[in-house]
Parts: C-alpha cells; structure tokens; sequence
C-alpha cells in the first residue's frame, strides 16, 4: 500500500488527531473535557518559546542532552559489513530515553497547575522517569504497575519509592502493563481536576501520541545535525525497538522526509512469531481500537486483547502508537521482529565487543541491525537508537543464562 | 423504532420511573444470563442493559471487571451474548435490550455485520463505552438503519456545546453518568444531578438515565425523582459475584423487586 506520495509535507496527526485511520480519541465521555483542555493547553504551549526554552534548558542540565553518537568499530569489524553507529540515549538520566517525555509533560502539568501526577509503568522505567521529574518538581507521584511486573522488577520499584512515588499494584486482567494503563485511567477519570496523567509511550487518545512524541523527537533532531558531523552525510537506515514506540518515534519523526534513509521498527519476537508466545503488534497483529486509539493490536477473533510475552518486560505491549500503524501501511517504515533469544545475543556481543551494556528492549534493535550488516558495503551506515541501558536487566539476562543472583 | 421510545412513553403516562438494571452477560454463564434477565423484567426492570464483556474495561470499577474476567473465562463472545438476546426474546418481545460494551468486539466482528446480527436478534439499543459521538458515527448510522438506538453517555464535565453535539448523535436516551469515576464509585452528588438535568433535557429532547454510583434503593428513589430512568449496574453484579450461581436469579430478584418498590412508592 503506497498511500504516503514523495514530495507530499507530513503534518500529522490532523485537528482530531487522526494520523490516516488511525489514532483518535476512543474514551468515555468522561474524560472528553480533560483531553480537550489538554490538547487546548498543548498546542498552545508547542508555539510557546519561553515553555520551549525551559524545556530546552532543562534538557541539557538534567537530562545531559545532546546524547553523543557513537561509532561501534569492533562491532562492525566482527560483523564485516555496514558500519554500525549507536546514538546513546543509554547515557540519559535515569538511564534511557524515557525522561525526555517525562520532563515535557510534567512541564505541561505545572502550566495546567496540577500538583498530582499520575503513570503506568511495565518494566518500571516509565515508572523511574516520572517518579524522577516528580520529586524534581515537587508534585505527588502515583504510579500503577502490573503485580507481575512488580514481581519481574523489584530494583526498579524499589527506586521508585526511593524517589518518592507511590507505587500501585494492579491485580486486575493479565496484571502486566496493560492492566496497569487501565488502572490509571481510571484513576485519572476519578480525579481529573487535580491530576496529570503522564503516559509513557505514543499512544493513548489524542493528544498523547503527538505530545510523546514531539518530546522525544529531540533524539532524531539531534541526529539529523550530529550524522553529517561525524560521517559527512545521514546514515542509509535509523533502526529502533517498538513496544508502544515512543523511542523509535521519536528518531523516525525527524526522518520521515529524509527520503533516502531507511526507517525499520523492531519488534519483540518473543519465542518466535510462530509460536503465539510474542509482543510483534505491528508483524502480526490487526487494526482494533484500545486505550483511547485505533491502532494495531494483538487480539483473538472476538477481539478480546491476548496475553503477550517477551523476553523485555518495555516491549511487553499488545498495542502501538497510531502512528507507526499509519507508517507501516503507507510503507514510509518497515516492521521486523526479534526473537527473545537474538536480542540477548546482542546484547552480550555489545557487552563484550564495546563495553557498553544495553538494555533488552534496545537489543532487539541492535540485533536486528547484526542480521543485515554482514549483507551491507561497509561504505554504508546502519544508526541504532541505543534507547536504554541494561543494568535493569542484570536479573533477567542471568536467569536466562541459568544463573541466580 | 425500537421498543425504547414507547416504553417511555408509556411509562410517562403511568407517573412512573424507568428502571434499568445491568447485568453482564456470561456471568455466571449465558444461560445464568437469560433467567436473570427474565427475573429482572417480573421484578419491574422497564429496560435491560446488558454488558458484553471486554478484556480491559477501562472505564469500569472493580465489580464490573471482575464480573467481565467472569464471563470471559466462560469464552462469552459477543455472537454468545447476541444468542442469549434471541433466546430472551422467544419468551419476551416487548422489554427493551441495550447492550453496553467496548469498541474492540465490535470492530473485529464488522461494524455492519454487528448491526444486522443485533437487529436479528432483537437488541433495541447499543452503547459504546469508548465510542464518543466523533468515533462512533459509522456505527451510528449502521444501527439507525435498523431502527436500532445509539446510546451516548453524558458527564458532569460535559459543556453546554458537548451536551448538544452528544444530543445530535444519540437516540433512546442519554445515560448521565452521575460522578466523575468508574462504574461502582463512591456516593453520587443529587444536588449536581439536579442541577446538569434540565440542561441536558433541554438540548438533547431524550429521556435522561442516571447511573454510576447508585447502590440502594434509597438513592434509587432520589434520583428517580430528578431523571427519568435509574441505571444500577455494580451493585447487581456484585450480588450475583456473591451468590452461588443457582441462588443469583432469587437474589437479584428480590434486591430489584425492592428497588422499584421505593422508587414507586
């Protein structure tokens, strides 16, 4: 399907947030008045230059942006074929591109003069960036997370408390981030006049997927600079992990009208796409409408939303931001997935080629980008989004290797 | 036309207060569903609205999701649950049937398929949760022609404009959600309630509903005296959570029959 013409300029989404047929506002009337003042309140904020300056600021002395880019030469000599580079997002505060958002919104909140916050989490970095921005600000801090996720991630709970926050345990459906998104909706329908509600990823109802993303756009703005200084030109394809896909919006966005650049989202292969056991919305899912947009889903015939699995409790998602739905149907992106096990075999490779520890939601783009660089000239350049750092992960990559900690 | 608008009317003429209850449907089985359905007509129920379950019921509290998680490892469908409307209805052709759910088993079955398999079967009304009137509209025009009603909700929040637009879309009635909150919330304010009505009858022309928060006959009775219907859901599915499955259809009786004891009385 070529519904996306050259030369045509990108503005999505439109005024009611569509992004082609997906996106859009699926809610209960309930919370129609909230979205309105929100969407009201951000579009006004998005031309304003003292809230872009602050923003910027804050960016660079808290967060530590920009993030460098990084030419991983042993890696590409081992794998003898396109060069790989890492834009390091590994190196933000709190250790992934997460606080990018999180800073934007709460930024948000404080114009709206709301005092509470509120956020779901899944692997609990979501969860780390909001409970961050939150004591940085001076807001109370709510966070939702699944009792299984809060199982698979005692560290990351434990900094959330440390922080401040207080951390919810949903019990409610699969009890993973799903349920947790659930959870804060209903949280935020019952308290709206004193509550933002932060959401970690591109999704949501308008204007969450375009809001996240003009956050977390700054990565790709900095590349689109940083590129021509290192290499004298853009890299031939940017790749990027998709769970929700909040950080590979945020490189594709800025790229979407460089034509000549490749754009390819990885999704969680799970135990295999084959196997029913894995998290490849966009690889294998089909359009459906969950929490509050219509996007790609993972669902059984009577669309009740299925279970999913994978090795990366980030991209352990049933659903999509809207707007890689509409990049892949009108072919301006490409999806692929990564099995658990390819992503932990990028993940040691780079431990030990570069000394740099990724996260297991970033592994899967890196080991994406190890499949097709042997078949690449090594004239060409293949750009990793390093989304996350992979200390969080010590736990699971050891039980994966039989080891306890 | 459906069977909605005459049952108001009809209720009009007697001085007498719609009562709506619901119930989801598969919980405890489709067949527990069609005997509950039959007992909350003979107990004074003028309207049945009926939940088709849904893996994430965002806007529900803790008994309607518990009651969907139910019904939902019963393998309840949305083409069971229109069954169970077609085998209600071989025994009674005159209460009229609302379903209420969420957008997503509708989608994946076909929104026009949806709509003729709902006429087929009998179903006078559909409400969708996460549909607002900008969304739902190819819905809404599926199910207009069949005669079927588009329920929207209403909120405390809701502008004058919002009440309007919502007003063009809807038909039946409107369902004034009457706290800000999930299904099975805390109390209801009847001051905010009495103050939203007339608003809401004046721009949309549709009888008012009132649900969300009503958990007893009492408060039944109250809002019966601001709104033309009374919706009690959490409170229903809760006793049936706590019955055994062969004591629910006596249990919901008996609390129903006494709920439209006060508001008559």
């Amino acid at each position: 399907m070529q519904m996306y013409e050259a030369g045509q300029i990108y503005d999505l989404p439109d005024s009611k947030g569509h992004f082609g047929p997906y996106g859009g506002v699926f809610v209960a009337e309930t919370l129609m008045y909230a979205l309105d003042e929100l969407r009201r309140e951000y579009l006004r904020l998005r031309d304003d230059a003292e809230f872009q300056r602050e923003f910027q600021y804050e960016l660079k002395h808290y967060v530590g942006r920009p993030s460098p880019v990084y030419h991983a030469r042993r890696l590409s000599e081992h794998l003898g074929g396109a060069q790989i580079w890492l834009k390091r997002e590994d190196l933000n505060h709190t250790g992934a591109h997460k606080i990018n958002n999180t800073i934007g919104q709460s930024l948000v909140a404080r114009r709206m003069g709301k005092k509470r916050v509120i956020a779901e989490t899944g692997a609990g970095q979501h969860g780390v960036a909001s409970a961050t921005v939150a004591a940085r600000y001076g807001m109370e801090c709510v966070v939702y997370m699944g009792l299984e996720d809060i199982k698979r991630q005692a560290s990351n709970v434990y900094r959330m408390k440390l922080l401040g926050a207080t951390v919810v345990p949903v019990e409610s459906g699969s009890r993973t981030l799903k349920d947790a998104l659930n959870e804060a909706m209903r949280d935020w329908v019952t308290n709206v006049e004193s509550t933002f509600y932060i959401i970690g990823t591109v999704a949501g109802p308008h204007p969450y997927p375009m809001m996240v993303r003009d956050f977390n756009a700054v990565v790709g703005r900095e590349l689109l600079v940083q590129m021509p200084e290192v290499i004298g030109r853009q890299p031939d394809a940017v790749l990027a992990c998709v769970g929700g896909g909040s950080n590979a919006m945020g490189v594709f966005h800025p790229y979407i009208a460089e034509r000549g650049v490749r754009l390819i989202g990885v999704e969680a292969a799970g135990e295999g796409l084959g196997t029913g056991h894995h998290a490849a919305t966009l690889c294998a899912g089909r359009p459906g409408v969950l929490h509050g947009n219509r996007t790609y889903l993972l669902q059984d015939e009577d669309g009740q939303i299925i279970e999913t699995h994978s090795i990366s409790a980030g991209l352990d998602y049933p659903g999509v931001g809207p707007e890689h739905a509409w990049l892949k149907d009108s072919g301006r992106a490409e999806y692929v997935a990564a099995s658990d096990d390819e992503a932990l075999q990028a993940f040691h490779t780079l431990c030990r080629m570069e000394g740099i520890m990724p996260a297991l939601e970033s592994s899967h783009a890196l080991a994406h980008a190890m499949k097709i660089a042997p078949g690449m000239r090594p004239d060409q350049v293949l750009l990793v989004n390093l989304s996350g750092r992979g200390d969080k992960d010590m736990h699971t990559v050891a039980n994966a290797s039989g080891i306890t900690l | 036309m459906s069977r909605i608008p005459s049952t108001f009317e009809a209720l009009q003429g007697k001085g007498r207060k719609a009562l709506i209850p619901f119930i989801t449907a598969g919980d405890p089985s489709l067949a527990h569903t069609v005997s509950l359905m039959h007992a909350l007509v003979e107990a004074g129920a003028d309207i049945i609205e009926l939940g088709v379950p849904f893996s994430d019921p965002m806007a529900d509290g803790p008994a309607i999701q518990r009651s969907s998680e139910r019904a939902l490892r019963k393998h309840t469908s949305l083409r069971g649950v229109l069954e169970a409307v077609r085998t209600f209805r071989s025994k009674d052709d005159a209460t009229p049937v609302v379903l209420m759910g969420y957008a997503n088993p509708i989608e994946a079955m076909g929104v026009e398929r949806f709509a003729q398999s709902a006429a087929d079967a009998g179903v006078d009304g559909v409400l969708v949760v996460d549909y607002p009137p900008e969304e739902g509209s190819g819905l809404s025009q599926a199910l207009k022609a069949r005669d079927i009603d588009s329920i929207y909700l209403l909120s405390p929040t809701s502008t004058e404009s919002r009440i309007r637009e919502v007003g063009r879309a809807a038909s039946g009635y409107i369902y004034y959600v009457s706290l800000k909150g999930v299904t099975g919330a805390a109390s209801l304010d009847l001051d905010e309630i009495a103050r939203k009505l007339p608003a809401i009858k004046a721009h949309t022309g549709l009888p008012v509903g009132v649900g969300f928060g009503i958990r007893d006959a009492e408060t039944a009775r109250a809002v019966g005296k601001l709104s033309d219907a009374v919706v009690i859901g959490s409170r229903l599915v809760q006793e049936i959570e706590d019955s055994a499955p062969e004591q629910a259809v006596e249990k919901v009786r008996a609390l129903v029959g006494g709920i439209r004891r006060a508001m008559d009385a």
